[in-house]
């Protein structure tokens, strides 16, 4: 049985179209669809539910030692009030998840992780714990709305008289929008400025509304899963199941970034010492031959099976299809095709990401 | 929902012209709802034999790809190229958008009217 989030009633009333997605009930999109919720995101801004998202809480003397043996990023060096990313490791180096970190204080912390992932995740969490530290998932009672777009601050300044935080991956625990009390981020998944809100559930329609209505002379219009995807995949955001999973390494997948090997020993880190310069890779493809490339795809390079896409679609910004893929080797010089439902389609490499907001 | 009283419908939810002996195809205002924007159309060529009730195009939106199915057996007569380039234009006027014409006819999968098509369940 799909659960509804907080939110569920004011997806109907806008003739939302609900599919089930990660246990959730969800919009896919409204009547304006995936293009139009796209390029409001791009141009002016968007609302999105992200309620499905998981949120646990770590708190206690020990909770930073933990949060050093779990994740691959070094949580030492955080600030109260400031955001991280971070990936979650196996043993084997594999993904188990990715998520980001908020830093309340040196004793508590907020990690949220995919919706998708949460059950396995607060598992691994569970498994791992030590020491003088409390664990908490909180996801079902914590309603997430993203507010993405060049205009998601003016849309902001309209439900609330107090400065928003400033810096991106940059949080205030508490601040009052709309009325409703709200943890309040500088956060997202669409390659756009904007924020994140976490609020009680009982709170998120009253929020959700009052957005809505702030922000209809800016532009802003309600956004489902779709254009979330297309987002974030225009972006060249990776997103867990696609291009990463279990048996996928961060440096494989491009996020060796996040991954601290000089700091103390973490779950995975000896599986990855030494593999830090990996055969496998996430690289970028645009196709410019006719057709459109999916996840799934066979990616040949003269002929000979190179990799598999891990995503792709027509972008709606830039107005070509493109995709991700984990390819064996470099992005080679040569007669690159994809595999598209058995039609050979040209398409060469393109750098990531493909898009990336001017500053 | 557009349903034109004059056209004949799938069950897969196309919309049929016939002609002369040459039959038109397309998708109904139904299925382009369904679908949301399109934004890429893969079409066959003149002279490609077509069949009763099997794929003869797919259509993507920006989430997904959708087999086209063909309503008649026969050979491809005219293809809508401009739906090549303008894939938008089945989402606005998906009765003017036509994807091909068949000639000699030799087959076809059970067709409904008008009201039969209104009629029938259609899944949400």
């Amino acid at each position: 049985m799909d659960l509804k989030t907080p939110l569920y009633d004011c997806h109907v009333a806008l003739e939302g179209r609900m599919v089930p997605f990660a246990g959730y009930v969800l919009p896919v999109q409204y009547p304006t669809g995936v293009i139009r919720e796209h390029m409001a995101v791009r141009e002016a801004c968007g609302l999105f539910d992200v309620s499905h998202m998981g949120e646990v809480l770590y708190r206690g003397p020990d909770a930073l030692a933990n949060l050093q043996k779990l994740l691959t990023n070094d949580f030492s060096t955080m600030r109260d009030g400031k955001v991280r990313y971070s990936v979650m490791c196996n043993p084997n180096g594999g993904v188990v998840d990715d998520l980001i970190v908020y830093r309340f204080s040196q004793d508590a912390y907020w990690v949220v992780v995919n919706a998708a992932n949460r059950h396995k995740d607060v598992s691994w969490m569970r498994e791992n714990l030590f020491g003088d530290c409390e664990l908490t998932d909180m996801s079902d009672s914590v309603a997430q709305l993203a507010l993405q777009g060049p205009k998601a601050g003016a849309v902001f300044a309209k439900v609330c008289g107090e400065e928003p935080p400033t810096g991106y991956y940059t949080f205030i625990p508490e601040m009052t929008v709309a009325g409703v009390k709200c943890l309040v981020s500088r956060t997202g998944y669409t390659g756009e400025d904007g924020f994140e809100l976490y609020c009680a559930n009982a709170d998120a329609p009253a929020l959700w509304n009052a957005l809505l209505e702030a922000g209809k002379d800016d532009g802003l219009i309600p956004c489902g899963l779709g254009a979330r995807d297309t987002l974030r995949l225009e972006a060249a955001m990776p997103l867990y199941g696609h291009e990463m999973d279990d048996t996928v390494t961060p440096f494989e997948t491009g996020l060796g970034w996040a991954v601290k090997m000089q700091k103390d020993d973490f779950i995975g880190r000896s599986a990855l010492a030494g593999n830090e310069q990996p055969t496998r890779r996430r690289v970028g493809i645009e196709i410019t031959g006719r057709g459109i490339a999916r996840e799934h795809c066979d990616v040949y390079l003269d002929g000979k099976k190179i990799g598999v896409t891990t995503s792709g679609t027509h972008c709606p910004y830039l107005g070509k299809a493109v995709a991700m893929a984990l390819i064996d080797g470099p992005a080679e010089d040569g007669a690159l095709t994809v595999d598209v439902r058995g039609r050979q389609i040209e398409a060469k490499f393109i750098p990531l990401p493909f898009y990336q907001r001017k500053k | 929902m557009n349903i034109p009283a004059e056209l004949r419908y799938t069950k897969t939810h196309e919309w049929i012209k016939e002609e002369n002996g040459i039959v038109t195809v397309g998708l109904s205002d139904f299925a382009q709802q369904e679908l949301g924007d399109l934004v890429f159309v893969n079409l066959p060529q003149v002279g490609d034999a077509v069949t009763a009730g099997e794929a003869f195009a797919d259509v993507e939106s920006v989430k997904a790809v959708s087999d086209v199915y063909s309503p008649v057996t026969g050979a491809v007569c005219e293809i809508n190229e401009a739906l090549l380039d303008a894939p938008e234009s089945i989402n606005q006027d998906p009765y003017g958008a036509w994807f091909i014409r068949v000639e000699n006819v030799t087959g076809t999968v059970e067709t409904l009217s008008a009201a039969e098509y209104e009629a029938m369940p259609k899944e949400g």
